[in-house]
């Protein structure tokens, strides 16, 4: 027995360090690919060649989510493909929102990466204590709302691919009842439900949106039983503010249509799929990475917030059967929202109470949208805890 | 009424994965084997259920390496608290653990991978009837065999020579002993086939409720499964009941959301879990009613030639 039980321990250890061995091998660094050879190969090489600029990543999903952190890891290939060998860069992925977080990019900072993009909500108060530390180390902050001497927060307008997918929408729907999956009912979410719903009002006015909380971001079983019942309900499109590709399976086994959500999810249910409301981090993480190279990197009190505008926000891969006039009408929001020219929010808009919550020809700042605590009119029901002010 | 129909299938589509991996536990625990580790189980069941179908395309294949996953799991929990002696609490929180950990490391790069079309399913002529047809006919042929292994369970506990040996063992197994019946391995058996519905279970989850894997996806079935035994009392027929409730009051959630009743979710949520606290302490409270339940021996463990 006792020969047993050692030999058990010894296996058990064995495992462990196995298993430890096998994580350690999980965190990757991706050299730069080689700049490729150029005929005229500088005859006097520079006496010495700059040290390239360190930058990490913290992931809160796995890459191949196909959804937000596989749109974040996109933006880190642009930063890659943008400056070859001048950077290096790394990620840590499946960094969950909790005390590790703040281990995870400690550990970044010392290890010489110069630039630390943490890329969830969750990240916040971890990255402003690391950031606190490390002064020579600039750190960006997706989707918060804390800054510092160091420390950026970004974000970027997804209501704008929301509002777009609801153009289509609103040409495609037979019921004239749209769903949405909605995952926490924060003013982001809520923000993209009526811009959804805006949308497809502005093609259709006769539209109504159903919302179904699932009260969690990633919970695929939930949300295919959200999305299942939305369809009995008689909702024949549907959006979803949530990280999987649930939403969009469902839709394709009930026959119903769906759209993409973070990234172009085409694949994961190709006869459903009317087009995808995809985020592009690149042009922001080249920018900054840029910044950071040129010395001319700056602390911004306010969160810069980036959309269509600057090519952050896209819609993508619009299904074949989508009506002209509806693909034509996409494509002058796009150019509108690229130029200026044409704002989502702006009045008359009332909430779906009756009670005018922009006036007409007001415009929307950016804090009127960062609150948003309503429905519009044509989304059906209250926002849960949104009647506390 | 059509939107109801469809309410009735969706409960009896999420009240199956309940159905089956309740019902393994309720023979691990009628032979005096508690398993706490029914959602590690499950999540591993998943992951070898869904890599299988990826690679192959066959759903039935992917039922079967869900079995197979979960009846392996099941015999190491089996060989510790039947022949180690373990604590049987201890062992299965840890199965739990590991599975939960296991499956979330293993299945990193199936994240997000596709499943083949799911195929739909209907009964011939019953699936077309009005009303009747979607709400009950309709449904994988899994739901069905959950149904008619609660029949049979309750048959071949109480009706069938090798269901009052299972039965004996869990509530006196010195007694089966002393019979000459061979109490571990009728328990390891028992523990074993468990396993593999609770394999099953999980199998189901992904193949045919939820086709994507992520870490965690289980979210907490495998404890509603095992509160469900208890809540059920036991009972084969109550636990089939039983998971269609749970289901259904989270189908029933979603659905009065979607067509515009104002609901506490929260409330509806935990529903479930207050309804098994309720009828723990009601039968806890009713000693003649738990000691014609729940198995004298359970989580006992047993030492022959003692």
């Amino acid at each position: 027995m006792d020969l047993k039980k050692r030999s058990l321990l010894q296996a058990a250890a064995l495992s462990a360090l196995a298993a430890s061995a096998l994580v350690a091998c999980g965190k990757k660094d991706e050299a730069a690919p080689a700049p490729a050879p150029t005929a005229a190969a500088p005859a006097s090489a520079p006496a010495a060649k700059a040290e390239p600029l360190k930058i990490a990543f913290a992931y809160v999903g796995p890459v191949g989510d196909g959804g937000w952190t596989f749109a974040h890891d996109n933006g880190r290939k642009a930063v890659e493909k943008e400056f070859g060998d001048k950077v290096q860069t790394s990620f840590v992925e499946n960094v969950p929102e909790s005390a590790d977080a703040e281990r995870v990019i400690r550990d970044m900072a010392q290890q010489g990466n110069k630039l630390v993009f943490g890329t969830t909500f969750g990240y916040m108060d971890p990255m402003v204590k690391v950031a606190g530390e490390f002064k020579d180390v600039t750190f960006e902050h997706a989707t918060g709302y804390k800054t510092g001497p160091n420390l950026n927060t970004y974000d970027s307008r997804t209501y704008e691919g929301a509002y777009m997918a609801g153009v289509i929408a609103g040409a495609m729907t037979k019921s004239n009842t749209l769903g949405v999956v909605g995952s926490v009912p924060i003013p982001e979410v809520v923000r993209n439900i009526n811009s959804f719903t805006l949308g497809a009002q502005s093609v259709n006015p006769k539209v109504k949106t159903r919302v179904v909380w699932v009260g969690k971001w990633f919970d695929p079983p939930n949300e295919t039983a959200a999305a299942t019942s939305l369809i009995n309900g008689g909702a024949d499109i549907l959006m979803q503010n949530t990280d999987s590709s649930a939403v969009l399976q469902t839709a394709e086994k009930m026959g119903k249509r769906a759209f993409g959500w973070d990234s172009d999810m085409t694949s994961y249910g190709p006869k459903a799929h009317l087009g995808s409301a995809v985020i592009n981090w690149g042009p922001y993480y080249v920018k900054t990475t840029r910044d950071v190279l040129e010395k001319t990197w700056k602390a911004s009190p306010d969160k810069i917030w980036w959309g269509v505008k600057e090519g952050a926000i896209d819609f993508v891969s619009v299904a074949a059967d989508v009506p002209e006039d509806a693909k034509k009408k996409l494509e002058s929001v796009k150019a509108g929202l690229k130029d200026g020219s044409f704002s989502i929010w702006k009045g008359p808009i009332a909430d779906n109470a009756g009670k005018e919550v922009l006036a007409k020809d007001a415009v929307a700042d950016d804090k009127f949208l960062g609150g948003i605590n309503f429905y519009v009119k044509g989304v059906e029901g209250k926002v849960p805890g949104g009647d506390k002010k | 009424m059509d939107s109801y129909a469809l309410l009735i299938a969706a409960t009896l589509n999420a009240g199956t994965i309940l159905a089956l991996a309740a019902l393994g536990l309720l023979i691990n625990e009628k032979a005096g084997v508690v398993n706490l580790g029914a959602e590690g189980i499950m999540l591993c069941a998943a992951l070898a259920g869904f890599v299988t179908v990826v690679h192959t395309g066959s759903d039935w294949l992917g039922f079967a390496a869900g079995m197979a996953a979960g009846a392996l799991m099941a015999a190491v929990l089996g060989v510790l608290v039947i022949w180690l002696n373990t604590n049987q609490y201890a062992a299965g929180l840890a199965l739990s653990l590991f599975g939960g950990g296991f499956s979330a490391f293993a299945g990193i790069k199936y994240v997000q991978e596709k499943l083949p079309e799911r195929p739909h399913f209907s009964i011939p002529v019953l699936g077309d009837i009005p009303v009747l047809g979607p709400a009950l006919f309709r449904q994988h042929p899994l739901v069905y065999v959950a149904i008619a292994l609660a029949v049979f369970l309750v048959w071949f506990l109480w009706r069938s020579r090798l269901g009052l040996v299972l039965r004996s063992v869990g509530e006196s197994p010195e007694s089966a002993h002393a019979l000459g019946y061979r109490v571990r391995w009728i328990r390891f058996a028992a523990v074993v086939a468990g396993g593999s519905l609770c394999g099953l279970a999980g199998a189901y989850l992904i193949v045919v409720y939820t086709p994507l894997w992520v870490e965690g996806m289980v979210a907490g079935r495998g404890w509603i499964a095992l509160a469900l035994t208890t809540f059920a009392t036991w009972r084969p027929a109550r636990v089939l009941l039983g998971a269609y409730l749970f289901g259904g009051v989270t189908m029933l959630q979603f659905h009065l959301q979607g067509v515009g009743v104002e609901v506490a979710t929260q409330f509806l949520a935990m529903l479930p879990y207050i309804a098994t606290i309720a009828v723990l302490a009601l039968i806890s409270r009713n000693p003649a009613w738990i000691r014609a339940n729940m198995p004298a021996s359970l989580g006992r463990p047993f030492y022959p030639g003692s």
